[in-house]
């Protein structure tokens, strides 16, 4: 074992490296423009100098790197900080989804405006009906000549409200079981009849939005897939989504609770040096350094050009509940001080607060604690499926519980 | 990056799983666990054969000069079949002594006979309840002989050479050799929740002894012993909770109840799938520790104690849900579900208990993580 790069990586990091180094953003570039506008104008240099979604085939706008090399890239990348989370969705996860599923003459029309940042995609899948069980949606499409016509609603859709093109998922048969009565298009997302309304969260940010759609028409040339194959199109994305998920910035973690330990008191003594507080520390940091080290087996595997094991699947199940617990602990060392969250005036730059509040979000958003949990026993564990009431029924049939 | 055992490492793996298979299978382990032998001593001599405990001695004392990263592996395989052998104790612990603490003549003498397994020798620390520090030494090394009581030590009745802690006249810590065999040392046989293992109160009475003087004897020697022990026995205690997820799994996929496997109700799968994620977490952590070990890491503090304190987690919440996902034939002497709960328990308190080790975990983080700006 050893944590260097063979001499290939060493390379292709050297080169990555450098080009970082000398094609930064200068204030000048990005003065007066807006998160978007500079991440964008970022996305562009990288593609003009063959940085931009690194795996993708030189034809598309990428670079036909290997998966070792998006690995270095990104940690690369990583060191700066540099606007990405516009792009992940529609890089990350629509992307291959359209690769894998759309023709040729559309990849071409698309793919190279999605890695250059020309044209930003969202991605709607959730509705008011199906989270977790996403395949109980109920969007409509309904055929007419050339064209669908979409009714219904989406909802947790980040960037909506400036994204060019979205990936859909609709309903279109309500006799057969859920599953197969699905369709996929590609939607334009300045068609008239789409509406979109920000969500509030309960930290008072807005990162989703609701999308309505009253008799949207797309044509029949953005469906991707056969008419009831949404499912397996569907699971593209997802499988995607698994690897496209990243650590999500800066948040409250063990350094922040040693800092903290060290400064406050308990009984008169620095906290960290309290029995208590010591084996709370202690815990956070097995979960901490379990999913750094879990990590580096991971890029070990991609080394050698193999896929990362099932270990893998249990970095947001582990890493979102310890934010949550870590950032609740981190408020209980400052005592009655912990609830504050004042911008003028934080304390440890509030990171305990902010985390303790966006927590919540990331323990349901991508697949919940459950689902998850839920995926490691039947995919991993090869444990069974629960038996489903829904299984085997027209979509029609199912019961709902009232909510319809 | 390479942070994998390598193509050969793995193959040794796969080669100890076999032999394993072969010479103990659960019978092995059931058969000491109810009869009042402290180990196998057939199935000692048949890894003796296979030179596991020759493993990280240099070849010039008889030994293969391999890595940690081999024995590391060997202590999964073990773990898992829950070996009813003094390994740990001969060759985490007493061989690590005599490597790190011997001095040439020392290491000559006693080293060759280890590495072929003709000898067994153990590690005498603790001596009365609650945490082992410096403070908690009374037995004494004074004009080459010791006097006081040590308990319990592991496999003491079986070894020929234990290594016992103690202080001399100026009340310096110091590690001395003695023979087992001694009539001046009476070994009095404990009980201990494991019966797989054998553990002993030893008296001490003016026995016969010297001190390992290769190196100077302070408590951060030992402790650092203490981390190189811990680095091992938590690979043993991954084998543990590996196992004990695996029957879990596989007897929630047969036993039906309530016209349905139980496997599929997610109160099962949920435990299930939290086993897994400590075991891949202990797991993760231990390869560091691994690392850090083989290669001599100045993270080795942090490391092992961060590889002990996830094994223990990881071992001991694996054995007591396989239990309980078990039902009631869990709880019965003829299942195998009982070797796991009693050797997970008694490693997670063999060389200090997960209090003991959370502490030292921070005290590594402390020292690492520079102070805020």
């Amino acid at each position: 074992m050893d944590f260097n790069d063979t001499a290939e990586e060493a390379t292709f990091r050297n080169e990555a490296a450098a080009w970082l180094a000398n094609n930064q953003l200068t204030a000048e570039e990005t003065q007066g423009l807006n998160r978007l506008q500079i991440a964008k104008l970022w996305q562009k240099r990288k593609h003009d100098a063959g940085w931009a979604c690194l795996g993708w085939d030189r034809k598309f706008g990428g670079r036909g790197a290997s998966a070792i090399e998006r690995v270095i890239w990104d940690q690369e990348e990583s060191k700066y900080d540099v606007p990405s989370r516009f792009f992940v969705i529609g890089q990350g996860m629509i992307g291959p989804t359209i690769m894998a599923w759309s023709t040729p003459e559309y990849c071409e029309r698309f793919l190279p405006k999605l890695a250059s940042g020309e044209e930003v995609w969202c991605q709607l899948f959730s509705e008011p009906a199906g989270g977790s069980d996403l395949a109980a949606l109920r969007t409509k499409a309904e055929q007419d000549g050339d064209e669908w016509i979409l009714n219904g609603q989406k909802i947790w859709t980040s960037g909506a409200h400036y994204s060019d093109y979205g990936l859909i998922v609709t309903r279109t048969d309500t006799s057969v079981a859920k599953h197969k009565g699905l369709t996929v298009f590609m939607v334009d997302m300045r068609s008239p009849g789409i509406e979109i309304k920000p969500i509030k969260q309960l930290n008072g940010e807005s990162d989703f939005n609701e999308v309505y759609f009253t008799n949207v028409r797309i044509p029949d040339s953005y469906r991707l897939g056969s008419v009831g194959q949404g499912w397996q199109v569907c699971l593209t994305t997802l499988m995607n989504e698994r690897l496209a998920i990243g650590g999500g910035g800066p948040g409250a973690d063990v350094k922040l609770a040693i800092d903290i330990a060290r400064t406050v008191e308990i009984n008169g003594k620095p906290a960290i040096e309290d029995s208590a507080v010591r084996a709370k520390i202690a815990e956070y940091h097995v979960l901490e350094a379990g999913l750094k080290y879990n990590g580096y087996r991971a890029i070990t595997a991609l080394s050698r050009g193999e896929l990362p094991g099932p270990e893998n699947s249990i970095g947001k199940l582990v890493g979102a509940p310890k934010l949550q617990s870590i950032a609740s602990f981190c408020m209980d060392l400052l005592e009655e001080h912990g609830a504050l969250w004042d911008e003028a005036q934080p304390l440890f730059d509030g990171l305990a607060q902010r985390s303790y509040m966006g927590a919540p979000g990331l323990r349901i958003a991508g697949g919940t604690d459950e689902i998850m949990t839920n995926i490691i026993a039947e995919r991993v564990l090869g444990l069974p499926q629960d038996p489903r009431a829904d299984k085997g029924i027209a979509f029609s049939d199912i019961p709902t519980g009232g909510h319809s | 990056m390479n942070f994998e055992f390598s193509d050969e490492q793995l193959m040794l793996r796969e080669q100890a799983r076999g032999f394993l298979a072969q010479h103990c299978p659960p019978a092995v382990t059931r058969k000491v666990l109810e009869s009042d032998a402290d180990y196998d001593a057939e199935l000692w001599q048949n890894v003796a054969d296979m030179g596991w405990m020759a493993t990280t001695i240099p070849e010039q004392y008889g030994g293969l000069g391999l890595s940690y990263y081999e024995l590391a592996i060997i202590a999964e395989e073990l773990g898992r079949v829950v070996a009813p052998l003094p390994f740990s104790s001969s060759v985490y612990l007493a061989t690590e002594a005599i490597l790190q603490f011997g001095n040439e003549q020392q290491k000559s003498r006693w080293l060759p006979l280890l590495a072929s397994g003709e000898m067994i020798a153990t590690v005498a620390m603790t001596e009365r309840p609650g945490q082992l520090s410096e403070h908690s030494i009374s037995t004494r090394f004074y004009q080459d002989t010791l006097t006081g009581q040590k308990q319990p030590v592991a496999d003491s009745a079986i070894s020929t050479l234990i290594i016992v802690l103690a202080k001399n006249a100026d009340d310096e810590l110091v590690l001395c050799a003695c023979d087992a065999t001694h009539p001046t040392v009476v070994h009095s046989s404990l009980r201990s929740l494991d019966f797989s293992r054998g553990h002993s109160a030893v008296q001490f009475n003016s026995s016969p002894a010297e001190a390992l003087t290769g190196k100077t004897t302070d408590w951060a020697s030992i402790q650092e012993l203490l981390d190189r022990a811990a680095v091992l026995v938590a690979w043993e205690q991954l084998g543990i909770a590996d196992v004990a997820l695996e029957q879990a799994c596989e007897y929630a996929k047969q036993r039906y109840a309530f016209g349905r496997p139980i496997g599929s109700f997610q109160a099962i799968k949920h435990k299930l799938a939290g086993m897994y994620v400590k075991n891949t977490l202990a797991r993760s952590n231990a390869y560091f520790g691994a690392w850090a070990l083989a290669s001599g890491s100045d993270q080795l503090p942090l490391a092992a104690a961060t590889a002990r304190v996830a094994a223990i987690q990881a071992s001991v919440y694996a054995a007591q849900e396989n239990i309980q996902t078990h039902g009631g034939m869990g709880f019965t002497w003829e299942f195998d579900c009982q070797f796991y709960y009693r050797r997970a328990k008694l490693l997670s308190l063999a060389i200090g208990s997960e209090r003991y080790w959370q502490d030292r975990l921070v005290t590594g983080l402390d020292n690492q993580t520079p102070n805020a700006a």
